[in-house]
This record gives C-alpha cells, sequence and structure tokens, in this order.
C-alpha cells in the first residue's frame, strides 16, 4: 500500500455516489461519504466536503432527488436518493467504466513479445 | 437534456443564493456534527473529535467554495460582487465619481444625439413605405435654380407615359411661396402656407390620410370643387384637433374650400422637400388649368417598380428625355430636356448634401469620446496608483492577477454605464430641442427621435468606452509586481516613471486630438465669418418685406394689359401710402425674394444673334420702381418707372454677370449692354435700362448667377412681396405697414413681415448649425484635453513634493520650480500640439468642401489654434506650478 491517496479522476466521485444511493438506498451527505471512504478502504483522497458539490450537480441534472429528514441518532439531515434517470445515467455510466477499465488493463499488460509479433 | 436542465437550475440557484446558502449551512453543520458523533463513538475526546471532523471535511469553505462553484455561476456571482464592491468605492470617493460620470456623460451624450441626427438624414431610410424605390427626377446641379430643376405639365405627361421603370410619377408644383393661403374666418384673413402637388403624390409616396382621405384624380379636374388636405400640425393649431374637420368648407383665396382629409403627424412636407420652411396644408394641382402654359414648373418623384434598378432607371430616362417637349405646341422645344432627365435616390437628394458635414461631425464627437476615454484613463491611473497598495494587498492574499484586472474593468464599465445613462437622457433632450428647431434648414429635422438605434449605439460606446480606458490601468496594474508595489509606496520613487510615463503619452494623443478638433473648428468658423461678409448684391439690414394680397383680375382682357394697368394702379397707390408711414426710407414690390423661390424665363439673347442651345436663361423677377432701392441693390443707368406700362417699350434690368456675358458675344460695339435691346423669341425686344449688381438668389456661399427683372406694369408677376427699407428697426414697422394694408385692401391677411436679415439667416443656418456644433464640440475637446493636463501634471506635483522639497531647501527659488514644471508641460503639449497640427494637414481634405474662402491649410488658423492650445496648456500646468513652488521645505520633507 503506497502512502500516498489516489486522487479522484474528474467525474468518478459523481459515479461512486450513484453506485452509493443505489446500493445503501436514501443516505445523507456525511453517510454517503463515510461509505465511499470505507469501500475505498482510505484509499482515495476524499475531502469530504467534495461531496457537497457532486451532490448539487447531480441533483441540478435530475439524477438525485433530496429532502430534509431525521436520521437513527435523531439529527435533522438532507437525504438524498436516486431517481430513475440517475439509475439509467449511473448503468451508462458503468458500462463506460468497465470498459475503459479493459481497455486500461490490455494497455497496462503490453510487453515486448507483443510488439516483437507485431513487427 | 439534463445538461439544459441544469443551466436553467444555475441560473436559477444563482438568482436565490441566500435560501440555497442557507440550506448548505445546514446541510454542512448537519455533516460536522455526524462527523464528531462519530468521532466521540470511537473514543476521542469531545475538542480533538472536532478537530479530525474538520479534517476530513477538507475545509469548510472550500466545501462551500466548490458547492456554489458547481451549483449556480462563479463569473456573474463575482461580478455582482465586484459590481456591489465598484458602487461602494465610488460611492466613498464622489469627486472622482461626479467628474467620471459627467466626462462621459458630456462625451456620450454628444455621440448619441449625433447619431441620431445621421441616423435620420443618412442611415435610417425616409419615413415612406419602401422609400428604397423613390426617387428624385432631375437635372444635374445647374445654376439656374428651381427652374431647371423642375418640368412643364407636357413633359410630365410624355414622361409618365413613355417610362416602364415606374409604379407612377408624380411631384409638386415647385414654386408656390410662403403664406400663399388666405383662411378667412370670418374677421381678419389667416395667412397660411399651402403646396399644390399632381393628385397622384400621396399615392406615390404611401402615406394615408389619418381622417378623410388623400386626392383622387376628380380632384384636379377642371372645374373641379376646390378641395384641400390639412397638415397635422395646422389641423390642431388652426381647427383646434376639429374630430368632424372632413367635410367642412372653408373660405379659402376667396373660395369655399372643402376639406377632405388630415394628413399623419409623421408627414411633414418642409421636412422632406422644403427643410426649415413649414407647409399646412396642401392642394391638388390641376395639370389640365392654367398651369399647362406656364412652363417648367413641376418637379419629378418617382417610385419605381419592384426588382427595377436604379441604372435601368437612368438609362431608360436618358431615351425618354429627347422625347419630352417643354411645350407640344412649340415642336423646337422638342429634346431640350436632353441629358437633364436623371433619377437619383430620393434620400440622396434629400440628405446627400449633407453627407460630408455629418461626417466630419461623425468624427468630431469620435474625437471627443476619445478626449474623455483617455481622460478617464488618466484619472483611473491616478486612482490605481494611489490603490496600488490595496491591490498589492489583495494580491498578496491570493487574488489572481485576473480576478484584479476584472475588478478594474468592472469600475469601468459601471462607470461607463452611468455616463451612458447620463448621456442618453441628454442627448434625447438635445435631439428633442433640434426637432422643434423649425427654422434650420436641414431636412427631417422634425423627424429626430431617440430610438432602439440610438439605445443600441449608447450601449455599444458605453461598453467600447469603458474598455478603452478601462484596459490601460487594469493592465498596468495588474502588470505591475506585487513586491514593487508594495515597496513603490513613497513619492519619487523610480519605479513610478512607468507611471508617468503612460500618462505622458495619454495627455499627448489628447491634446493632439484637441488640436484637431480645433483647427477643424476653427477653418468651419473663419469660413462661416468669410460667408456673412459675402456681399449679396443687397442690404439685409433694415428692411423687411410682406406678402401682399391683391386682385388685378379685368374682365375681358384680351393681353393683359388691362390687369397690368390695374396692377401698377394697386401698387403705386400701396408703395405712396406705405412710403408715407414715418421711418420708411423706400418700398418696391417683387414677385419672388432673394435666397428663396425663382424661376427662369428662357434666354433673352442679343438681337440679330442665335442663342446657344442648352444654355440656362437668367432667373426672372417680377417687381415695381423702387424695389432696387427698398433692397439696397445699386443700378447703373435707371430704374423702372410707372409709365413704363403695357402700351410702352418693353424695358428690363439685368444684373452684372449677364450682362458681361452679353456684352461679350461680340453684338454691341461698346461691349455695354445698357440701352441695347435684347430679342426675347418671339415677344417685343426688351430694351436694357439699368444694370444692377449681383445679387445671391440661391445661396449665400455659392456664385450669383443670371438675374432679369421685368417691371410688374409690364410682365405678369407671381405674387407680390413688399419690400419696406426704414431707417429703424423694421419690426416696430409691421403694425404700421398691416395696418395700411388692411385699411386699403381688408381681405389682406395678417401675413408675417419679415426682416430680410432672416432670409439671409435662414439660408446659412444649415451651415451655422453644423459650425455651432463642431465650435462647441471643440469647446468641449479643449477643457478636456484642459483637465487632462491639469490632472497629470498636478499628480506630478504631488508625487515629486519631496523632490521639491529638497530642491528648495538646497536653495531652488520658487521661480525655478515653477519654471521647470511649467517647462515640463509646454513639452508635452509641444508634442502634442505637433502631432495635432500634422494630423490636421493630412485630413484636412476631408473637410476642404465645407470650406468657404478659407485653405484647408489656411495659416492663422493653425498658427491661432495651435497657440490657443498651448496657452490652455500653461493655464493647466500653471495651478499645480505654482502649487509646487508653494512648497515649504520643511513640510515637504516630513511628508511620508
Amino acid at each position: 500500500m503506497s502512502p500516498e491517496k489516489l486522487d479522484l479522476l474528474q467525474g468518478t466521485l459523481d459515479l461512486m455516489v450513484l453506485q452509493t444511493l443505489i446500493v445503501m438506498g436514501s443516505m445523507h451527505g456525511y453517510g454517503i461519504a463515510r461509505r465511499i471512504e470505507q469501500v475505498s478502504a482510505d484509499e482515495v483522497l476524499l475531502n469530504q466536503g467534495t461531496i457537497y458539490a457532486s451532490l448539487v450537480r447531480l441533483e441540478q441534472r435530475g439524477w438525485i432527488s433530496s429532502n430534509w429528514g431525521t436520521s437513527d441518532n435523531n439529527r435533522r439531515a438532507k437525504f438524498y436518493s436516486i431517481t430513475s434517470a440517475g439509475k439509467r445515467q449511473l448503468a451508462a455510466d458503468a458500462r463506460y467504466w468497465e470498459r475503459l477499465k479493459e481497455v486500461m488493463e490490455r494497455v497496462l499488460a503490453m510487453d515486448k513479445s507483443a510488439e516483437g509479433a507485431d513487427a | 437534456m439534463s445538461e439544459v436542465m441544469r443551466v436553467v437550475k444555475r441560473l436559477w440557484a444563482f438568482l436565490r443564493r441566500e435560501p440555497l446558502d442557507d440550506d448548505l449551512e445546514d446541510e454542512l453543520a448537519a455533516h460536522l456534527q455526524f462527523a464528531i458523533d462519530d468521532n466521540i463513538a470511537r473514543g476521542m475526546s469531545p475538542a480533538e473529535a472536532r478537530r479530525i471532523a474538520l479534517i476530513s471535511i477538507g475545509g469548510m469553505d472550500q466545501a462551500r467554495y466548490k458547492h456554489r462553484e458547481a451549483r449556480g455561476f462563479m463569473t456573474l456571482d463575482i461580478f455582482k460582487q465586484d459590481f456591489k464592491f465598484t458602487l461602494r468605492t465610488l460611492w466613498h470617493d464622489p469627486s472622482f465619481t461626479v467628474v467620471a460620470v459627467l466626462i462621459l456623460a458630456l462625451a456620450i451624450g454628444a455621440n448619441i444625439a449625433v447619431f441620431s441626427v445621421v441616423n435620420t438624414l443618412l442611415l435610417r431610410p425616409l419615413p415612406f413605405p419602401n422609400a428604397q424605390q423613390l426617387v428624385w427626377i432631375a437635372p444635374p446641379p445647374s445654376k439656374c435654380g428651381m427652374s431647371c430643376a423642375t418640368y412643364s405639365t407636357d413633359a410630365y405627361d410624355e414622361f409618365r407615359a413613355a417610362s416602364r421603370s415606374y409604379q407612377d410619377v408624380t411631384g409638386y408644383f415647385a414654386f408656390s411661396g410662403s403664406d400663399n393661403l388666405s383662411l378667412n374666418l370670418g374677421s381678419a384673413p389667416t395667412p397660411a402656407t399651402s403646396i399644390d402637388v399632381i393628385q397622384n403624390f400621396f399615392q406615390v409616396l404611401g402615406v394615408q390620410a389619418q381622417m378623410g382621405r388623400v386626392f383622387t384624380p376628380e380632384d384636379a379636374r377642371n372645374g373641379a370643387a376646390p378641395v384641400i388636405l390639412l397638415s397635422n400640425a395646422w389641423w390642431k393649431r388652426q381647427f383646434n384637433a376639429d374630430p368632424n374637420i372632413v367635410g367642412k368648407a372653408f373660405d379659402m383665396n376667396g373660395r369655399q374650400t372643402t376639406v377632405i382629409g388630415v394628413l399623419p403627424a409623421s408627414f411633414d412636407f418642409g421636412a422632406v422637400f422644403a427643410p426649415g420652411t413649414k407647409v399646412d396644408a396642401v392642394t391638388p394641382l390641376n395639370l389640365y388649368g392654367p398651369p399647362r402654359d406656364w412652363g417648367n414648373i413641376i418637379t419629378f418623384i418617382g417610385r419605381m417598380k419592384p426588382g427595377v434598378t436604379l441604372s435601368q432607371a437612368v438609362d431608360e430616362a436618358a431615351r425618354v428625355a429627347p422625347k419630352m417637349c417643354w411645350n407640344n405646341k412649340h415642336p423646337e422645344t422638342c429634346g431640350d430636356y436632353k441629358g437633364g432627365v436623371v433619377p437619383v435616390p430620393l434620400k440622396d437628394y434629400i440628405g446627400g448634401k449633407l453627407r460630408r458635414s455629418l461626417i466630419v461631425l461623425w468624427s468630431a464627437v469620435g474625437a471627443i469620446l476619445l478626449i474623455a476615454c483617455v481622460n478617464l484613463s488618466n484619472l483611473l491611473l491616478a486612482r490605481a496608483a494611489a490603490r496600488a497598495k490595496e491591490f498589492a494587498m489583495r494580491g498578496a492574499l491570493g487574488a489572481s492577477r485576473g480576478r484584479i484586472v476584472r475588478q478594474l474593468l468592472t469600475e469601468s464599465l459601471v462607470l461607463s454605464g452611468m455616463g451612458a445613462i447620463f448621456g442618453f437622457m441628454l442627448a434625447a433632450v438635445l435631439v428633442e430641442w433640434l426637432a422643434h428647431q423649425g427654422a434650420i434648414a436641414l431636412p427631417l429635422l422634425s423627424t429626430l427621435h431617440m430610438d432602439g438605434a440610438a439605445l443600441g449605439w449608447t450601449v455599444l460606446i458605453a461598453f467600447f468606452s469603458a474598455m478603452i480606458f478601462g484596459v490601460v490601468p487594469g493592465l498596468r496594474m495588474a502588470g505591475g509586481n506585487v513586491y514593487e508595489s508594495l515597496k513603490d509606496a513613497g513619492p519619487g520613487a523610480s519605479a513610478s516613471r512607468k507611471h508617468e510615463r503612460i500618462r505622458s503619452v495619454l495627455v499627448v494623443s489628447e491634446v493632439a486630438l484637441a488640436c484637431m478638433l480645433l483647427v477643424g473648428a476653427g477653418l468651419l468658423l473663419r469660413s462661416f465669418m468669410n460667408v456673412l461678409k459675402v456681399d449679396l448684391g443687397f442690404e439685409p439690414d433694415h428692411a423687411a418685406a410682406i406678402k401682399v394680397a391683391y386682385d388685378d383680375s379685368v374682365p375681358n382682357d384680351k393681353d393683359g394689359s388691362l390687369s397690368a394697368q390695374k396692377r401698377g394702379v394697386i401698387f403705386q397707390q400701396i408703395q405712396n401710402r406705405v412710403s408715407a408711414l414715418p421711418g420708411v426710407e423706400a418700398a418696391g414690390f417683387t414677385d419672388y425674394l432673394p435666397l428663396g423661390q425663382n424661376r427662369s424665363w428662357g434666354l433673352p439673347y442679343p438681337k440679330g444673334l442665335k442663342p446657344p442651345q442648352g444654355l440656362d436663361g437668367p432667373l426672372v423677377y417680377v417687381i415695381t420702381p423702387g424695389y432696387m432701392r427698398a433692397m439696397g441693390t445699386p443700378i447703373r443707368g435707371r430704374d423702372f418707372v410707372w409709365s413704363d406700362g403695357p402700351k410702352s417699350e418693353a424695358v428690363v434690368m439685368i444684373n452684372r454677370s449677364y450682362a458681361q456675358y452679353l456684352s461679350n458675344l461680340g453684338a454691341w460695339s461698346d461691349k455695354d449692354a445698357l440701352n441695347k435691346p435684347l430679342g426675347s423669341g418671339g415677344g417685343p425686344d426688351l430694351h436694357i435700362v439699368g444694370i444692377v449688381d449681383d445679387v445671391h438668389e440661391e445661396n449665400v456661399d455659392g456664385d450669383a448667377g443670371w438675374q432679369i427683372y421685368y417691371p410688374a406694369t409690364q410682365a405678369n408677376p407671381s405674387g407680390a412681396e413688399l419690400v419696406v427699407r426704414t431707417r429703424m428697426n423694421p419690426a416696430s414697422l409691421a403694425g404700421a405697414v398691416l395696418a395700411t394694408l388692411r385699411e386699403m385692401d381688408p381681405k389682406q391677411p395678417a401675413n408675417e413681415f419679415r426682416p430680410i436679415r432672416l432670409l439671409v439667416s435662414h439660408a446659412v443656418s444649415g451651415r451655422q448649425f453644423f459650425m455651432l456644433l463642431v465650435v462647441s464640440f471643440a469647446g468641449l475637446g479643449l477643457l478636456l484635453a484642459a483637465l487632462g493636463i491639469y490632472g497629470v501634471i498636478s499628480y506630478s506635483v504631488t508625487r515629486q513634493t519631496q523632490e521639491i522639497g529638497i530642491r528648495m531647501a538646497l536653495g531652488a527659488s520658487a521661480g525655478h520650480v515653477r519654471g521647470r514644471i511649467l517647462t515640463s508641460t509646454l513639452r508635452l503639449a509641444f508634442i502634442g500640439v505637433a502631432i495635432g497640427v500634422g494630423a490636421s494637414l493630412a485630413g484636412a481634405k476631408l473637410i476642404a468642401v465645407l470650406l468657404f474662402g478659407t485653405s484647408p491649410w489656411d495659416l492663422i488658423t493653425y498658427g491661432s489654434m495651435a497657440l490657443l492650445l498651448l496657452i490652455i496648456a500653461a493655464l493647466s500646468g500653471y495651478i499645480p506650478a505654482f502649487r509646487a513652488s508653494r512648497i515649504s521645505p520643511t513640510v515637504a520633507l516630513r511628508t511620508n
């Protein structure tokens, strides 16, 4: 494990938030942030505060919705849940990431023999 | 789709920022609390739990900033912030704000007002539907006046029938004078001005009556009942905007005339076709009545068919012209119009002559705007310098360079915006005032108004000037190095030299621009003074004219000699009575006054010689004995006498130019036209009894043409203007003259007693108008330049207080200090004047055609304007120089 945490790529946080919401159901901002930190095993560098920029972006696009509610420990908080448009978007984004992952794996698996074979 | 939604929501978020911010605050507070709770649950102390929670949030402010960035439009937010900040800073510096806004308001206001004039006269189409189809059909400009710009009724019929390019051709009677209509409502007759138009006039122009109808062919038939169309203004003024006026009949010129309609306010005959005159009513011209034999009386206006180009119309007119006859009964006059029928766009005819003046005017206000921008630049630079520390501090605290430039540009925009608002109001006042200057002989003036285009122009120049005057200080500030600025706080530090250089460049360009304006204004002013000095051929002061109604009709008068006799008696009686009034030196009648309308009757030629083809005849005036004396025109030979009657020898007087031309034809051995006979093409020989001075009959600034004078007892005048010369102010005679006329003829309308000087003023009013505008713009430019010089010099004096203190402590005298500052001021001014004079010399061609009797490289103008600028520069530099010389060394050295 490297001591440096991973920087988040542009757009990845939005995808993580959507995925968290589809799995966990309705959640507040702190809960989402904690959940992402836990799942990533504290490998990503996430300033929890940045989650709110992501949330407002997603909400303005109509992919998530929000309303104020009360948490388990009786605190008022804003709860977010994914909309059906958000689910569609998540499916599309997830497919994209799968493809990108495969391509990256292939590129990184490239070795000298492949180069020689082509030549 | 989702992106569009997002933009809308972001905009919405920008507009209702506060509730959203509150929401975020609550959310962040909840977040923090959750985190603290969790951390405490893990066994941390409350303080430690809070610290760790804040760390994992990664800074509350960053979270807020990122959220807002995603939520709304940061750019707009920043602009709003900058805007508020700007308003606050400007509010705290009222003197700067007032001066800056005032300068901008004057410059922008002048620009908008001139733009409105240019827009009305040059850019906007004429106030008629499909105005681009309208053409004015006339010969190329010549010197025989309206007679050569008009056609006979036979020519009209032929042109209309033979041309295929037009939907229709119309025209109006070009020779009706003012006050030619006498409205009799029971008491004393009221004078008014009407114009005769061909019945299809309004159809061709596309003008509808506001009430009632326009003319039909029936209105212009022989024996048709007299009808009249009222102008909107006259209807309101004379008839109290009577809504039931249509169908009512009034006694006009002794005939019951029915009002058939009221013209819309948007149609002003005078504004379009006769600038500077008011036309109260329009009457139909009967082409088949007496005007048939009046010769050239009709102007042509055509509306081209859609799709017909101007060059097609021009070609066709050139083919049709040779077929047109002056009079169908005289075949030898067919072809007289060859080469004399040329359509030009009506708009060019109306506004074309002013194009150059307007361009000069536009350049002048453009220069004013540039000077104002330079001034503002200077003011802002001085301010920016004073605020250098503030900006350096902001930079040190993390404000990016772009952010600071944006702040400065916002300030510029706010300033120019405020300037534009006040400028627009100023221009609105100016334009409103101009629109009511009926006496200025400029076309379309009464249609002047502020419109969307003017508003657009305002926004454009406000933006443009903000960029110009904001960019230099903005870049200057932002380009500065934080450390340098913080360090460069003391006076006289060398880093400010760069600053000073920019400011010097600005002052030099300002002086150069002002110099160009001044030279231009000086040349126009000198031209105008030359125009006023022109020998008009008559004495305009101490004389006035009034239109007199008379009835010389005699039943069964075969050859007009009886009515000529009757006319002679009427005129002589009137002249005798009026001459007997105290203070009257001379009186006489003419049918046309100089600088007004005119006409010609062909070319009388020495007997025995054949007149050449295509030469324009002299302008004709029908006058009575005494007229020349009343006008102050000297005669060589003799004046007409009352005994020059219809039965005696036909006599004429001619002007000097015409006499000179005739004398050099070789018919007369002594080369003197006096007492020689002229053949007049069929009529009796005309005996030249007098030769008079050349009278400026068309304009003051042109050459006088040829004139011929007939006695009213032998030729038929087309009206009667009584000219009275007096030792007193002519206005004081008005009552007595009118009373006398009334006494002799109760039907005499209360016509205006117009000073002859007024005719001259009217004739030069267009030139005067432009001259005054350019001169006032130059004055404004000079003032702004003086302000600029003063600002820069006094600023540099302030910065050098310490240095001056040291110099004085070391023994420099007050005079020495003053001299040094004055020298540097004058050096800047000299450079500016040199550049300005150079540019003026190069650009003088632009203004050359507008000058009169003045060279565009007139040494006196250039010299005096350069001197004036240097003096003003010296004065504006002297105030700070004087202040500097009063600096007490001890005080100066203590500053900092």
